[in-house]
């Protein structure tokens, strides 16, 4: 039962919950979300205790009715017992007494038969006793019996004669004068005493007789005051005649039978019969008196339970006499424990129901409180949020102006005629600047790195010229430190991957800024190439250099004719000049010719690329190595001192790498140098014809028979790729020993790359000891540190303009051959400023553009700036006119879309035209479609859900507004 | 006055709008916009805002003069405001505009009454100030000089 309570409470539970919540949602829908929303319990919450008292008042009333019931059934039940067995009681004491009547009215008849019809009488003493005696089991309540002769008066002397002895009176005493006497004459022995005894001399027994003689009835006394209480006499007439009419009785009376009954043991022995007499306690009383009772049997000191008394009438066939049976149970009524324990227990679990009930009243409460407080806190947390985008879009934006200013100035700058250094200088800037614009962005992104709401992009990219930028970034810095850095891209790797430029360029960077940051002298290193075609290179050696231990380390250092960039001994020997022209012999097979490669890399589905970053710098302590990885953590405190900078960028380097499902580890040997190599898998991107021919520029350089000859051994690998990567078709020539090499094909080169170490004045004087004047080759002058009067010398000798510094740059290299192939400059800004107002001019001119926006102002100054452009420009001032102008079929080739109009916004037209669109292709059957019509979003955010947003309803890109021609460039180029 | 007068008032005073910040680095592109195609460019637009500017300023007056005041309203009223100011490159009314919307956000009726008297200060100086250079330039053209542009 307790087990079902139990579930029953639960679902109970259950279904109030289930119940509430419904309830509480409902409210907060009705509420809005502004206002504090309380669910009905929740509004009653001070009335729960309440409830609870309530309750537990209700449910105490409850179980005191329930026990009083049973209380009350329990004492009926008892009373009625009581009753019945009472009744019992009476019933057959009444039995047994008249079945000791009758004997004894036989008994009368005996004697009225053997005693008066028999002459001599057949009764004297002796038979009597002995009969009486044998048959005293008749009479079990009548201790003995006796006959009284009646004698008159005037026949008692003859009958004193008669018997011999004189007429006692009770006393003993000789009876005095009397009208008439009853002297015993026969008596059972138990009686014996009584022989000659006139019962008419007692009082009572007198009044007995006369009342016997009267009715002709037996007669009771009441109780005998001698002898105890218990005693009983009763008197039965004997009459001389066998017939009696009642008025004749009187006179017939020959004598009287007597007998004593003893109600204790009647009663006692009646009761001994019965079953359960222990706990009744009977008495017997003689009413008769109604004032005064007399006991008959029981105590009246005896306490039994005196609240529940019956009285039973006791019928003795003597109507003068009234008796009555009282019984009460021996013991007061017990408490009702049965009763009182269910009570108890079903109080027990009401309470608790009620106590679970506000328990659980209390829980929503508090829930719900929770709750609301979790909404509220979850509001501010928003707002917080909200604030804090909106306060670095707004920095970033204000940062961004003063930016975009640097870089409109050195866009103007490099339209000017600039000598190849100055470009490159220019270039370089420029570059800076957008490379700081992306860190903005980053330092936007930095935040979502540590919410955990980092988004990578997957977009095509070119991995080649990222490592460009990256490398202009540092060229500056490493120059002035007079260190070699150097990219080389394996041909393997494809040219356009997808993945998150800006992330793999942050990451590169970082690696790369730590190395030039922490490397005195050497070089740095930075290399890419497929995983697969690395492995067989490196097994031999794998496992031994990954401790780095310490002997080691002093056996490799000792040999100190390390083949790498710099000629500096490097932390992963694996690196070195040999293993490195192994595996560029291993990609010669693919240089055959592009055709192959593209089409090999087209097949690719995902590439592995390892890119390793490798310097010469202080190296990592191998006591910090483990926690290199952690934020903030520097090798050592002293370099924080030394070199600056926070530490962090590793750890977010890391950070980046694992989220773009990559791995990064490192080698390093303190003092030598460290080794870092990330393991990255990128998808291959289906190369566009168009997009390729942007990449691979220098179309204008393939048809050149051109001949490199680099001089210094180390340098030549990373440039002819560089060389060959940016225009493909040249031909590169590698020649390692320059005096071997004076042959007459020489001359038909037109272009010569000189390291520094080369001695031109030799180079000059065998030039004119030729004297051919045939075509001098262009000349190109490689340094790494020049100082101003190297510079000027070198000019002097011809390198005019044609001095690349290093490192090398594809682009510069490009720069450079283009110049020395006197190809249109014009050409060239096209190309290497693809951002310029020129190209956005010949991108835009001619096109139908539509431009969406309420504010007249700004719908003014859009127009003005795509009409600049050369742009055929309608204009709509609402989303609704928008819609109406664009309907199918239209001449538009872009829509630019303001986002926050009233009536309909930029996102809802935007989506109205694509459902417009989709439909009216829908409806086209005949295959042709109508062209998907590039929408732009005008948006004032920066803030990049703002662009999901855009990319969500079907716009196809944003610009910022008001209008900066990069801006609009970039959003504009993907289409046209 | 001679030209080269006029030219050098026309450009210190447009260097002193953007050093008070009244005009920033959008207007020189407004005015980079302005070609043979399209002479008037600059006075055109600026012309549109000044009206537009008044309409707003109405509006935004108006709505703020309501009970209860509708701040959606004022607020739709003030994001116009910040969009064409942004246009023009009118620095100043445009951060006014950005403080009154989030006065409009927090729904403070006092803010937005002081950034609307704040606005139309600030609107008054710039349409005194942009007037004067116009009429420099005006004269300029007039005495058949050029234009000097900023740099």
């Amino acid at each position: 039962m307790g087990l079902g309570l139990k579930m029953k409470i639960q679902e109970m539970q259950m279904v109030m919950q289930k119940h509430h919540v419904p309830v509480a949602l409902r409210m907060h829908e009705q509420n809005g979300s502004q206002k504090r929303k309380y669910t009905l319990i929740q509004k009653n919450r001070a009335l729960i205790p309440l409830f609870l008292l309530l309750w537990i008042l209700v449910m105490f009333y409850f179980c005191c009715n329930i026990f009083n019931k049973m209380d009350a059934d329990a004492k009926v039940r008892r009373k009625e017992g009581l009753e019945s067995q009472c009744d019992q009681r009476a019933r057959m004491l009444q039995d047994q007494f008249s079945v000791s009547v009758n004997h004894v009215h036989a008994l009368a008849i005996l004697v009225s038969t053997f005693h008066y019809y028999r002459h001599p009488s057949a009764v004297d003493q002796e038979t009597f006793a002995e009969y009486t005696a044998r048959t005293a089991f008749e009479r079990p309540l009548l201790s003995g019996v006796a006959y009284a002769q009646r004698v008159v008066h005037s026949e008692r002397e003859r009958f004193e004669k008669q018997h011999g002895w004189i007429i006692k009176t009770m006393e003993r005493e000789p009876s005095q004068l009397r009208d008439e006497y009853a002297p015993v004459i026969f008596a059972q022995e138990t009686l014996s005493y009584l022989e000659s005894l006139d019962m008419m001399s007692g009082k009572e027994d007198r009044e007995n007789i006369l009342r016997a003689r009267a009715t002709g009835k037996a007669v009771l006394t009441a109780p005998l005051a001698f002898r105890s209480h218990h005693l009983g006499v009763f008197t039965f007439p004997v009459t001389n005649l066998s017939f009696l009419q009642s008025h004749e009785t009187r006179k017939a009376t020959a004598g009287y039978i007597g007998g004593s009954f003893d109600v204790e043991s009647l009663v006692e022995n009646l009761l001994g019969q019965l079953a359960g007499n222990q706990a009744i306690l009977v008495n017997v009383y003689d009413v008769t008196n109604s004032s005064t009772h007399l006991i008959m049997y029981g105590s009246q000191n005896e306490k039994g339970d005196m609240s529940l008394v019956h009285e039973s009438n006791l019928d003795f066939g003597d109507p003068y006499r009234n008796h009555t049976m009282i019984c009460r149970y021996h013991q007061k009524a017990p408490t009702n424990w049965m009763a009182l324990t269910t009570v108890f227990l079903s109080f027990v679990i009401l309470l608790l129901i009620g106590y679970i009930l506000y328990g659980a009243g209390i829980h929503i409460v508090k829930v719900e409180d929770d709750y609301q407080e979790m909404e509220e806190l979850k509001v501010l947390a928003e707002a917080a949020d909200v604030a804090k985008s909106q306060f670095l879009a707004t920095v970033s934006h204000e940062i961004r102006t003063p930016m975009n200013g640097i870089l409109g100035m050195l866009g103007l700058l490099l339209d000017t005629e600039l000598t190849s250094t100055q470009r490159d200088y220019a270039q370089t800037a420029q570059a800076c600047g957008k490379a700081l614009i992306t860190l903005i962005n980053e330092v936007l992104d930095r935040a979502k790195i540590e919410a955990g709401k980092l988004e990578l992009e997957a977009v095509p990219f070119d991995l080649r010229s990222i490592l460009d930028d990256v490398l202009s970034l540092f060229s500056e810095k490493s120059r002035h430190k007079g260190l070699e850095l150097a990219v080389f891209v394996s041909d393997k790797v494809p040219d356009i991957v997808m993945g998150d430029p800006g992330r793999f360029r942050q990451i590169i960077t970082n690696l790369v800024g730590n190395s030039v940051k922490f490397t005195e002298r050497g070089h740095i290193f930075v290399k890419v190439h497929l995983a697969e075609s690395r492995k067989p290179t490196m097994n031999g050696t794998c496992e031994t250099y990954q401790n780095g231990e310490t002997d080691e380390v002093g056996h490799i250092s000792g040999g100190c004719n390390s083949k790498t960039l710099s000629g500096c001994e490097a932390a992963d020997e694996r690196n070195n000049w040999d293993n490195f022209k192994h595996l560029i012999a291993d990609e010669e097979f693919l240089f055959d010719g592009l055709v192959k490669k593209v089409a090999s890399s087209e097949c690719y589905e995902q590439v592995t690329l390892m890119v390793c970053v490798e310097d010469t710098g202080i190296g990592i302590p191998f006591s910090a190595q483990d926690r290199i990885f952690m934020p903030f953590v520097q090798a050592d405190s002293s370099t924080s001192r030394h070199y600056g900078g926070t530490g962090i960028g590793l750890s977010i380097s890391k950070c980046l790498v694992e989220l773009m499902g990559g791995q990064i580890n490192f080698i390093s040997r303190p003092q030598v140098g460290v080794h870092f190599h990330l393991l990255q898998t990128l998808d291959v991107h289906k190369i566009k014809n168009d997009v390729r021919a942007d990449v691979r520029s220098s179309s204008s350089l393939r048809s050149q028979p051109c001949v490199m000859k680099p001089v210094e051994l180390l340098h030549e690998i990373p440039l002819t790729r560089l060389v060959s990567a940016k225009c493909n078709t040249l031909k590169a020539v590698v020649c390692g020993d320059v005096y071997s090499d004076y042959s007459a094909d020489m001359f038909r080169e037109r272009i010569m790359v000189f390291g520094r170490g080369w001695s031109f004045n030799i180079w000059q004087l065998d030039w004119k000891k030729n004297g051919h004047m045939l075509k001098i080759p262009q000349m190109i002058l490689l340094a790494t540190n020049i100082s101003n009067a190297e510079f000027d010398r070198a000019k002097a000798k011809g390198f005019s303009d044609t001095v690349i510094m290093k490192p090398l740059r594809a682009s510069m290299v490009a720069a450079c051959l283009q110049q020395v192939l006197g190809m249109g400059k014009k050409r060239q800004l096209g190309k290497d400023m693809p951002n310029g107002s020129t190209f956005l001019k010949g991108l835009l001119c001619g096109k139908k553009m539509l431009v969406v926006d309420d504010n007249i102002v700004n719908r003014r100054v859009a127009a003005g700036a795509l009409k600049k452009f050369g742009a055929d420009v309608k204009c709509a001032e609402s989303g609704k006119v928008a819609l109406e102008m664009l309907q199918l079929p239209h001449n538009f080739d872009a829509c630019f879309m303001d986002i926050q109009m009233p009536e309909m916004d930029g996102f809802e037209a935007t989506r109205r035209i694509r459902m417009m669109e989709s439909k009216a292709n829908e409806q086209l059957t005949n295959g042709d479609e109508h062209p998907h019509l590039p929408i732009l979003a005008m948006t004032a955010d920066v803030i990049h859900a703002t662009y999901e947003e855009c990319l969500k309803c079907g716009m196809d890109g944003y610009v910022s507004k008001p209008f900066e021609e990069e801006n609009l460039y970039q959003a504009v180029a993907k289409f046209f | 006055m001679d030209v080269l007068q006029l030219q050098r008032k026309l450009r210190e005073h447009q260097a002193a709008m953007l050093r008070e910040g009244f005009l920033d680095d959008q207007f020189s592109q407004l005015q980079k916009l302005q070609d043979e195609s399209s002479p008037d460019f600059v006075i055109e637009v600026v012309k549109m805002f000044f009206d537009d500017s008044e309409k707003l300023l109405n509006n935004m007056t108006r709505a703020l003069g309501q009970v209860p005041v509708d701040f959606k309203q004022v607020d739709a009223h003030v994001h116009q405001y910040k969009g064409s100011s942004a246009s023009v490159g009118a620095a100043r009314v445009k951060n006014v505009c950005a403080t009154f919307r989030n006065f409009c956000e927090t729904q403070n009726l006092e803010g937005c009454v002081r950034c609307l008297q704040q606005l139309q200060n600030e609107y008054s100086l710039l349409k005194n100030n942009l007037q004067y250079l116009f009429r420099l330039q005006e004269q300029i053209q007039a005495a058949g000089g050029s234009i000097p542009t900023i740099e």
